[in-house]
C-alpha cells in the first residue's frame, strides 16, 4: 500500500510547480478537450510532446509520473479490447457473429489507449506539482462565478482539500492497521484470492472506525475555532499570474490551436 | 528466545524526497527472561527496530529480489546485517515468518484501535485461527478455552465480555482485549509499543502490574517501547536508549539514570527518584538506590540513621 502515488505532493522546485494552480487547471481542461478533438496520430503526438516537455520541466522522475499509469493499465487495456472486439468498421479483417475486428476498431482501440495514458499522466502531474491547498484554491477562485447563483463555492473546495489531505494519512493508517493484523497471523500475500480478499476486513472496519472517529474530531477542532466559511475568510497565499503564466498559457494556447489547424487541414484517420 | 541484531540499518522511502534514515547501525543483544525497556524520543526508530523482530519490516536480504549492493571502486560496504530471533535467521527469505510471527507477538501503539469483529471472543480468536493451518483449524471447545485463558490472563472475565461487541468495552478494557488477542497464541517473545500511552496514572499502573504478570505466567520475554521513564525504571530488568537511529546505552535502568545529563540533553526525561536522587547529590547527599518509591525512601531513612 506504500505506492498510492496519485494526489501525492511532490515536493521538489520547478517551473511547473511555480505555476499559477488556475492556470493548470484550466490546462488540464483544455488538454483533455485537446486529446479528444485530436483525430490523427500528428495530433496526439503534438500533445505527447507539450506534457513531455512538462514532465521534464517538473523535475519529477519519470519513473514516478509512469507510475501513476500503472493503477489505471488494467481498466484502459479492458477498455481496449472490448473495443476492437464491438467497434463496427467497414475494413473487416475477421468476424465471428457479433464480434469483429476491423482495421476502424483497432485504430479507433489505439487512440483511446493513448488518450487515457495522457489524461492520466496529466491530471497525475497536475497532483504531484500542485499542493492541495494552491489546488483548492484554485478551484474555488476558478468556480467563482457560480457563487452569483448561490453555489457554495467555498465549502466545495474545502471538501475538496480536506479529501486529498486525508489521502496520505489513510494510506498511512492502513499499513499500520495491516501490520497489526499481520502480527496477528493475517495473509495478505496469499496466492488464494479468496483469502486476501477475506484478509481485508480485518483492516477495512478498524479504518472505517478510524477514518469517522477523524472526521467527527476535525469537524469539532473546526467548530471549537469558529470556523466560518465564506466572505469574511482572508487569504494567507493570494494566487497571482505571473510572466511564467503567461508563457505557459501561450504555449497551451498554440497547442490547442495546432491540433485544431490539423484537424480542420489536414484531417484524420478517423 | 534470544534475541541478537547487528549493523540493523534501515531507511523509509530510500531514494525519493521523503527518504529518512529510521535505523543506522544498530547492534543489540536481547536475552531470553529479560523485561526490556527501548527508551528514545519520537523518531529515534525505536517502533522500526521492533518491528524488524517479528519480520513486518524485512531485511533486504530476506525479501523476494533481494537487491544486491555492489562496492564501487574503493567503497567499503558497510558489514552485512545479522538478524536472529530464537532459532529464526530473519536475514534468509527461507525462513518461516508466519511461524514466527507465532512466536513474537507485538502489541502496536493504541492497539484498541485494530479491533473489528463482532464479538470479544471472535476478535481474540482471530490470531488463533489465522496462525493455524487451513486443515487442523482449531476445534470450537480449543477456541474457548485459549480464549478463556488469554482473556482471564489480561483480568477480564470471559463470561461477562466474551458475546459482547468489542466497541461496548470502555477504553482500558478495550485494549486489555486487544492485548488479549495477540498474546492468545502464547508467544515466547511480547513487544508492547507504547503499552501506556493515553491511560491516566491508575491505568498505567494497571498495565504495569498486567505486564509484569504477563512476564511470569505467559511470555518469557518482554520488551516494552517507551519514552516514559517512571514506566522503564519500575519494571526493567534492562534498557536500551535509542538516538537518531544509533543504539547510545545499554544498561540496567538503575545504571542508565546515573547518566541523566546525557538524557537529559537527548531531551529525554529521567524518572522521578532519579531526579531528587540528582539534586540531593548535587547538595552533597549521594542516595544509592533502585528507582522505585519504595527502595528511596528506605535509603533516605538508612541515612538519616547513619547521620
Amino acid at each position: 500500500m506504500k505506492d498510492v502515488s496519485f494526489g501525492q505532493y511532490y515536493p521538489v522546485d520547478s517551473a511547473i510547480h511555480r505555476l499559477d494552480p488556475r492556470l493548470k487547471l484550466l490546462f488540464l481542461i483544455a488538454f483533455i478537450v485537446v486529446i479528444f478533438v485530436a483525430n490523427s496520430f500528428w495530433g496526439l503526438l503534438v500533445c505527447a510532446g507539450v506534457l513531455l516537455l512538462a514532465v521534464l520541466l517538473s523535475h519529477i522522475p519519470p519513473w514516478k509520473v509512469l507510475r501513476s499509469v500503472r493503477g489505471v493499465i488494467f481498466l484502459v487495456l479492458f477498455t481496449a479490447v472490448i473495443n476492437v472486439f464491438f467497434y463496427a468498421g467497414e475494413t473487416v479483417y475477421w468476424s465471428y457473429g457479433v464480434i469483429t475486428v476491423s482495421k476502424e476498431g483497432i485504430i479507433f482501440s489505439v487512440f483511446l489507449v493513448l488518450r487515457l495514458v495522457l489524461l492520466v499522466i496529466c491530471s497525475s502531474l497536475l497532483t504531484y506539482t500542485t499542493t492541495p491547498v494552491a489546488l483548492t484554491d484554485g478551484v474555488e477562485s476558478l468556480l467563482y462565478p457560480l457563487k452569483l447563483i448561490r453555489f457554495p463555492v467555498h465549502e466545495l473546495a474545502l471538501i475538496m482539500s480536506i479529501a486529498l489531505r486525508m489521502i496520505p494519512v489513510l494510506t498511512e493508517e492502513t499499513g499500520r492497521i495491516q501490520n497489526a493484523q499481520k502480527a496477528r497471523g493475517a495473509d495478505f500475500e496469499s496466492k488464494n484470492i479468496v483469502t486476501r480478499i477475506k484478509a481485508f476486513i480485518p483492516v477495512l472496519v478498524p479504518l472505517l472506525i478510524s477514518a469517522l472517529r477523524r472526521a467527527d474530531e476535525l469537524g469539532e477542532a473546526m467548530e471549537a475555532r469558529c470556523y466560518m466559511g465564506g466572505k469574511t475568510r482572508t487569504k494567507y497565499k493570494k494566487l497571482r499570474f505571473g510572466w511564467g503564466d503567461l508563457v505557459a498559457f501561450l504555449i497551451g494556447a498554440a497547442m490547442l490551436a495546432g491540433v485544431i489547424l490539423l484537424r480542420v487541414y489536414v484531417g484524420g484517420v478517423l | 528466545m534470544r534475541i541478537v541484531a547487528e549493523h540493523l540499518t534501515y531507511t523509509y522511502n530510500e531514494g525519493t524526497p521523503f527518504a529518512a534514515r529510521a535505523l543506522d547501525d544498530v547492534t543489540l543483544t536481547i536475552e531470553e527472561g529479560e523485561f526490556f525497556g527501548i527508551l528514545g524520543h519520537t523518531g529515534s526508530g525505536k517502533s522500526t527496530f521492533v518491528q524488524h523482530l517479528n519480520g513486518l519490516i524485512r531485511l533486504p536480504s530476506s525479501q523476494k529480489h533481494p537487491k544486491k549492493r555492489r562496492a564501487k571502486r574503493g567503497e567499503v560496504l558497510p558489514p552485512a546485517p545479522v538478524l536472529r530471533v530464537g532459532e529464526f535467521d530473519l536475514t534468509d527469505r527461507k525462513t518461516d515468518f508466519t511461524a514466527l510471527r507465532k512466536k513474537v507477538g507485538i502489541v502496536f501503539q493504541y492497539p484498541e484501535q485494530q479491533l473489528f469483529a463482532e464479538t470479544v471472543k471472535d476478535d481474540v480468536a482471530f490470531g488463533l485461527k489465522s496462525f493455524a493451518d487451513k486443515k487442523s483449524q482449531p476445534s470450537a471447545e480449543e477456541i474457548e478455552r485459549a480464549v478463556r485463558e488469554a482473556l482471564t490472563a489480561v483480568g477480564l472475565s470471559y463470561e461477562e465480555v466474551a458475546e459482547k461487541s468489542p466497541f461496548d468495552l470502555s477504553g482500558g478494557q478495550k485494549r486489555r482485549a486487544a492485548i488479549a488477542g495477540v498474546i492468545v497464541t502464547k508467544p515466547e517473545v511480547l513487544i508492547l509499543d507504547e503499552p501506556a500511552a493515553g491511560l491516566d496514572p491508575l491505568g498505567k499502573k494497571e498495565v504495569a502490574r498486567l505486564l509484569h504478570s504477563l512476564h511470569e505466567t505467559w511470555c518469557k520475554t518482554v520488551i516494552i517501547v517507551s519514552h516514559d521513564m517512571d514506566e522503564i525504571a519500575e519494571n526493567c530488568t534492562m534498557s536500551a536508549v535509542f538516538e537518531d537511529g544509533r543504539v547510545k546505552y545499554v544498561l540496567p535502568p538503575r545504571e542508565l539514570f546515573k547518566h541523566a545529563d546525557e538524557l537529559l540533553g537527548m531531551g529525554l526525561d529521567i524518572p522521578l527518584v532519579a531526579k531528587l536522587c540528582r539534586e540531593l547529590s548535587a547538595r552533597g547527599i549521594e542516595i544509592d538506590c533502585d528507582l522505585t518509591a519504595d527502595g528511596f525512601v528506605k535509603a533516605v531513612l538508612a541515612k538519616r540513621g547513619q547521620a
